[in-house]
């Protein structure tokens, strides 16, 4: 099993470098970050919105945010003919691995800027407990890529992507929503950290549960 | 064995357990054997009880068996898993609305409004729209062979979901749902004469979904068939 750390790291390394090389992509989920939170203020303007609402507004920031970025790795394959290339390069294990950590890389970027420019302009929401949000982050995160990694290697290979991709993302994303925007809450009003076990539970448990089922499911996907 | 045999006993079963639901009288000390007991707060109201869980347990075993068809055909890659996995999706789907609808209209008379988020009101909510997902998807693929393969990978990935909805969130956020039912030791706490109606609804609905899923399959390969003579041709 070792020996695949290099050709996963590979794979990584592509995946950084070929987004890295051309900016335009990250540009543009940076400001559809920025142009969503835009929007909910301007939606707020003055008015006081409860911690539970911005609790879950948050959330669909970053789902959209997660529907936006993460299906590029795999419909670029598509787009840039490189798929086969790389099929015959390693084995499809590898792939999916490297793939899922470039994602979970990049969620975790995306969702550090949407949280810190979140809390920042709106003045009224504050963080009570911060253990708790930044394990709610953490593990929400892995969850979100893990889902929407498999889904976006589907996606790539139907015809209507972009519509199609959010579609097929929320009622798989559910479980993970409503536990993580659960424990958000907790932690805008301060809870203690054992108060969230439960949703801990849930959200490791869907981790494993969609990454085992990816990992078996993959191969049949990538070798059409 | 006679299919159209079978098909007059499922008729006879069905319309008996409507008579059944809608006639038994009921009463607050139940003496015959064709009483049911008030139960307080529901009294008339509790009979779509009789329609509501059944249609909601047909839907999951639709969507257990589209699950089951996805699998064998990526092991087998035999065409008839994913004509099975698509129909009963398609029944899945019917009866998926139906529970929706008729859990409305529960939550309506019992509780005052038609949605109340509830989890169980969830979940069947989001299994309808894993269906609909599942359809989209499978209407945005060409090619046959493709189209069964990520739909199948889809629908083990939704199956796979579903346990969450099903068992642990109702676990963790309290439910408006009735304890008799469902409740945390799995005991059915029911009057015998309401259980047996229950029960025979259950069996009744399930017969229902396996009968129409094996027209629907019939269906499905014919035009199949159809299709590829006329292509032939």
């Amino acid at each position: 099993m070792f020996r695949s750390i290099g050709p996963v790291l590979a794979v990584m390394r592509k995946e950084f470098r070929s987004e890295l090389r051309t900016r335009y992509a990250l540009n543009a989920l940076f400001m559809f970050v920025v142009t969503t939170l835009a929007i909910i203020l301007f939606a707020i303007g003055n008015e006081n919105a409860s911690s539970e609402v911005l609790s879950g507004v948050l959330w669909i920031i970053i789902f959209f945010s997660t529907m936006s970025g993460l299906s590029r790795t795999f419909i670029t394959e598509e787009e840039r003919g490189t798929g086969p290339t790389l099929q015959l390069l390693t084995r499809p294990l590898t792939i999916f691995i490297g793939k899922f950590i470039f994602n979970t890389v990049l969620l975790f970027a995306i969702n550090l800027l949407t949280v810190a420019l979140y809390l920042l302009l709106l003045t009224n929401y504050q963080i009570r407990s911060y253990d708790i949000f930044i394990t709610i982050m953490a593990l929400g995160t892995v969850g979100l890529s893990a889902t929407s990694t498999i889904l976006a290697a589907i996606v790539a290979k139907a015809n209507t992507k972009g519509t199609l991709y959010p579609v097929l993302s929320f009622p798989l994303l559910l479980p993970l929503l409503l536990s993580v925007i659960n424990a958000t809450k907790m932690a805008a009003d301060g809870a203690r950290f054992l108060d969230a076990l439960g949703e801990y539970q849930v959200l490791i448990s869907y981790s494993v549960v969609i990454f085992t089922a990816s990992v078996l499911l993959f191969e049949f996907i990538w070798k059409d | 064995m006679d299919m159209t045999l079978l098909k007059f006993l499922l008729f006879f079963w069905l319309a008996g357990v409507i008579l059944a639901a809608f006639a038994f009288p009921i009463v607050p000390s139940p003496r015959h054997w064709n009483e049911f007991p008030v139960i307080p707060g529901l009294e008339d109201k509790a009979r779509i009880l009789f329609f509501h869980v059944p249609m909601s347990w047909t839907a999951v075993v639709a969507f257990i068996i589209s699950m089951i068809s996805a699998i064998r055909y990526l092991v087998r890659k035999n065409g008839n898993d994913d004509i099975v996995s698509a129909a009963s999706a398609g029944l899945g789907l019917l009866f998926c609305v139906l529970a929706t609808v008729t859990g409305s209209l529960w939550a309506k008379f019992n509780w005052g409004s038609f949605w109340n988020w509830d989890p169980r009101e969830t979940s069947i909510a989001i299994l309808l729209l894993i269906y609909g997902a599942y359809f989209a998807l499978r209407s945005a693929i060409d090619g046959e062979e493709k189209r069964a393969m990520l739909c199948a990978v889809y629908a083990i990935l939704a199956g796979v979901t579903m346990p969450f909805f099903i068992f642990i969130v109702p676990r963790i956020v309290a439910s408006l749902h009735p304890e008799p039912i469902v409740n945390s030791q799995g005991k059915i706490h029911m009057n015998p004469t309401m259980l047996t109606v229950f029960l025979a609804s259950l069996a009744g609905f399930t017969a229902l979904y396996f009968w129409m899923l094996r027209l629907r399959i019939r269906t499905m390969k014919a035009e199949i068939l159809s299709l590829a003579r006329a292509d032939a041709a």
